[in-house]
């Protein structure tokens, strides 16, 4: 990435910081229902990755935690956010919500909310690319508590005897819900299980975008140059909890606080600032104008959209 | 019009469909090199390849997923679940993501695929190869359910829901696969929707589909011939929309209604038709109608109590003679 590229990328992971801490806020006020699955403190791994592949051009597919991968895809924010108010205006029309955010115009094939559910669909949508011919690859981003659904290694399975263009990015975030990795987790090193299935694999820092990158782009290279399937394992964390009902009472203070000190959004800054490409002014001042962009734009939009009409609820159930 | 068996007919619709448009696709357990454990798919594999007959691992949950997601992009998989009891596995793909995701996602996304899955008892196979799932699909918004009682029915309808924008489910029966039917030498779509009358009558109407309509068909003849009976029988082909239209149209000729499945009666088929019955045309009934259906137990291997636990032609009279009041 050139500096002008990562520049751009700094001000694009303060849009997802903030969106996100803004869902948070129209949460508590009741404005979003359901469960909100919240994405900051994991920036780097979802725009590392996005940045070595072509948004809009190859197919992601994710869990509930999906409002930036949808985003980094194209879709505009004042569409998920809508969708999170439950509008007619939202991406999936309000009849989806946080965890079933989809946006197909961009490749971005959906938020599914049954963990491991999307393994498989992801290595279907690499079965067609590979059918018909195109240079896509299909971008498959989970947890790490994910690996241990019986989808998993079906699906590893049929990718490499398939050879299948599919790119599985594991977000470890060292938590499956409320449950520590160790505590439910035999082998703790993810990528390892896909070595056994003989899949090219690899772990890195999922904090540094640039390490994220680095690796993102050999794994992007090998399974769009036909080598079939890869799997690439991010170090991350969440900073808040699975979900809006979460307490995190089965982590520690000091565990958070030592994981923020490593904050993809501030080493990316840093970088930049002493590279002389950024200032510490001008990082506020985008931060300043993030903020007024999601609240007169964004939140405005999501406000005063319409609802669904209740004449349309059995709509969209058959073709 | 040809007379062909059950799975030749299943195999003719495949061949059809993959000869026609390159995105037809088909995959289960079994399927290609060893030409598929019913020969529907005999053949295909020397025909189209391995790119397009995937033999897949004995993964149910995966390869339905693998296909579902495919099917977003435009391919048309069939999906053959080789027995309906292994489809408990698929079911979480096939409920919660092919159902569900054009609904979802606001009509942007479509699972176009077609699973097919054998079900019944067949020759004391016992408790976990015998199950009949239909009431389990049925209950799906987003999923269409159909079930063939005759070879026509299983070419037109795996013709038709290979061409459906929605995810289709049919429940094939494992002792049907040998069965004998004319098939049109024309290329034919059955209607994914409906009923179709089998038999016409005046008295009573037996309710039945897949392998049910056939011991209606055949209590049918014995009422009419050892009790002066008229006998109207009704298959259901649709299981999922039921056909509430033609359920009350044919109450309200014969006002009086059986009936029955190989299934268990709780939460199943007879329950939602006598439930239609009720909302549709409950006047228009001169007795509480019954249903015939399996005993509440997992199938049994031995072969008396295989038999007791099941259904046959003899208790749908029995059921006839017990609601006219002859029994």
């Amino acid at each position: 990435m050139t500096l002008d590229d990562k520049k751009r990328v700094l001000r694009e992971m303060v849009l997802h910081r903030r969106f996100e801490e803004r869902c948070y806020q129209a949460y508590i006020e009741r404005k979003i229902g359901g469960f909100l699955h919240l994405y900051p403190g994991q920036e780097a791994c979802c725009n590392g990755v996005m940045e070595a592949a072509r948004p809009g051009h190859d197919y992601v597919i994710t869990g509930y935690r999906d409002h930036v991968h949808a985003i980094k895809c194209g879709t505009d924010p004042k569409a998920v956010m809508a969708e999170l108010y439950g509008k007619e205006t939202g991406c999936s029309k309000g009849r989806g919500g946080s965890m079933h955010i989809f946006d197909v115009a961009h490749r971005f094939m959906g938020g599914y909310a049954l963990v491991g559910g999307p393994f498989p669909l992801a290595a279907g949508i690499a079965k067609g690319i590979q059918m018909k011919g195109g240079d896509e690859i299909s971008i498959c981003f989970l947890g790490d508590a994910a690996n241990n659904q019986g989808v998993f290694h079906e699906t590893l399975n049929m990718a490499k005897i398939w050879n299948l263009p599919v790119l599985f990015v594991c977000e470890n975030n060292q938590y499956g819900i409320g449950t520590a990795l160790h505590r439910s987790t035999a082998v703790h090193d993810q990528y390892k299980r896909a070595c056994s299935y003989h899949i090219e694999a690899a772990q890195c820092d999922g904090q540094d975008i640039d390490i994220v990158h680095q690796h993102a782009k050999v794994a992007v290279d090998h399974v769009r140059s036909g080598k079939g399937p890869y799997f690439l394992e991010l170090m991350t964390y969440r900073y808040r909890g699975h979900s809006m009902s979460d307490s995190r009472g089965y982590r520690t203070r000091e565990e958070e606080d030592e994981w923020k000190l490593r904050d993809p959004i501030n080493i990316l800054r840093d970088r930049l600032i002493a590279a002389g490409a950024l200032n510490a002014e001008e990082f506020t001042q985008i931060e300043h104008d993030t903020d007024i962009y999601i609240e007169q734009e964004v939140i405005k939009f999501a406000e005063e959209s319409p609802e669904p009409e209740v004449a349309d609820l059995e709509k969209y159930v058959l073709a | 019009m040809a007379e062909i068996m059950y799975w030749e007919a299943v195999l003719r619709a495949h061949d059809e469909e993959m000869a026609r448009d390159p995105l037809v696709i088909c995959m289960g357990e079994d399927i290609g090199v060893a030409g598929g454990t019913y020969k529907a798919t005999k053949g295909l594999y020397e025909k189209y390849g391995e790119q397009r007959v995937i033999d897949t691992p004995i993964s149910e949950g995966g390869y339905t997923g693998l296909g579902i997601g495919a099917s977003f992009l435009g391919i048309r998989p069939i999906i053959e679940i080789m027995s309906v009891n292994f489809a408990w596995l698929a079911m979480d793909q096939m409920f919660n993501s092919a159902a569900k995701v054009r609904y979802m996602s606001g009509g942007q996304l479509t699972a176009p695929c077609v699973f097919r899955s054998a079900g019944g008892t067949a020759h004391q196979l016992g408790a976990q190869h015998s199950a009949r799932m239909e009431k389990v699909f049925m209950g799906i918004a987003g999923l269409r359910v159909v079930t063939p009682s005759s070879p026509k029915q299983a070419y037109g309808l795996l013709k038709s829901a290979i061409r459906s924008d929605d995810p289709v489910f049919i429940n094939e029966h494992e002792l049907m696969y040998n069965m004998k039917g004319d098939v049109p030498d024309a290329e034919y779509f059955h209607p994914l929707e409906g009923s179709e009358i089998a038999r016409s009558g005046t008295d009573v109407t037996l309710f039945g589909y897949n392998i049910s309509v056939h011991w209606c068909l055949k209590a049918a003849e014995i009422l009419d011939q050892q009790y002066n009976i008229s006998a109207e029988v009704v298959d259901l082909y649709s299981l999922s929309p039921l056909d509430r239209a033609g359920i009350r149209k044919s109450v309200c000729k014969t006002h009086r209604a059986v009936i029955a499945e190989e299934d268990e009666a709780p939460v199943g088929v007879g329950s939602e038709v006598i439930a239609i019955i009720n909302e549709e045309c409950f006047f228009e009934l001169d007795a509480a109608p019954v249903r015939v259906h399996s005993a509440f137990v997992p199938q049994p291997y031995n072969h008396t109590l295989e038999m007791a636990a099941i259904p046959d032609h003899d208790d749908v009279v029995r059921a006839v003679l017990k609601l006219l009041g002859k029994a």
